[in-house]
């Protein structure tokens, strides 16, 4: 029933209301002096080096690829998760075998390399 | 109890509004990663759009897979490519007439089947929870599809490390 799901619009609501409420307050109100240290990115924090828009490594592609991969596996547990008492051990063979299989591919990445950086 | 009409309408039009801002987002940015951004947004005002039709499975695969993963592989291939993160980059090419032809005939083509299609009403409502009786499907009739799966997953890994790795 999306009525359930009333509270979700009613956060959304309240965090808009309180974002725009919060910005505009202290727009308006607030003294302004800027100095670069208050500009950088992360004040009291690490100083910035180089451009932030450089090209990033490809060695990334890997790290995207994997994740997806797992993301997905991730909905398949959702249904089963909510049931997991109910399918007692039948459930979780079934769920052991669809693991297993993936932990084939998660053992095969590991021994080719894919978790480390070099 | 079931959910009063007036409600659905509200969410229906507070999700549009949502998806539609971070579509106009999407194609107005000049800056590619805040055009991903807008993206994002309206994959998250589609998923709430699912969840006003009661497609709750669909909504949580919809945040998890397109604002999840999709969104974060096109910031990387975003990141990855060159010359793709420069400042401003211009918003169009000499395509963009070709684009908006093709963008309005797409367009006229869905309004034409969204208004001359007969949508009937669903008779027969499922009654509670969808995703464990989803759940209890996976588990029973489609037991062997869903190990299918794994080893659908386990290809897809095996891929992407020998590609990887070329």
């Amino acid at each position: 029933m999306p009525v359930d799901y009333l509270p979700i619009l009613v956060m959304i609501a309240i965090v808009t209301a309180f974002a725009v409420i919060a910005l505009t307050l202290s727009a308006m109100t607030g003294p302004r002096r800027p100095n670069p240290t208050k500009l950088s990115p992360y004040e009291s924090g690490m100083p910035p080096f180089g451009s932030a828009r450089r090209r990033f490594s490809i060695k990334y592609y890997l790290t995207a690829v994997l994740f997806i991969l797992f993301d997905i596996e991730i909905i398949f547990f959702y249904p089963w998760a909510v049931l997991f008492r109910d399918l007692g051990w039948f459930g979780l063979s079934a769920m052991g075998t669809f693991m297993l299989v993936l932990l084939i591919g998660y053992v095969y990445v590991w021994r080719k390399g894919g978790f480390e950086w070099d | 109890m079931s959910t009063p009409l007036v409600l659905t309408y509200v969410g229906f039009f507070v999700m549009a509004a949502i998806t539609l801002g971070g579509a106009l987002m999407a194609v107005s940015a000049r800056n590619l990663i805040r055009a991903a951004l807008g993206l994002i947004i309206a994959l998250i005002g589609i998923a709430g759009i699912y969840f006003v039709l009661e497609a709750e499975f669909v909504a949580v695969v919809q945040i998890l897979v397109y604002v999840g993963a999709i969104s974060i592989l096109i910031l990387f291939a975003v990141m990855l490519t060159r010359g793709l993160m420069k400042r401003d980059l211009p918003a169009q090419n000499a395509q963009w007439i070709a684009a908006a032809f093709i963008s309005l005939a797409m367009f006229a083509a869905l309004l034409y089947v969204a208004l001359s299609t007969n949508w009937r009403a669903v008779e027969t409502q499922v009654a509670g929870d969808l995703i464990p009786k989803l759940g209890t499907e996976l588990m029973t009739t489609y037991l062997l599809p869903f190990e299918a799966v794994s080893l659908l997953l386990l290809a897809a890994l095996v891929g992407a490390i020998v590609i990887a790795r070329e």
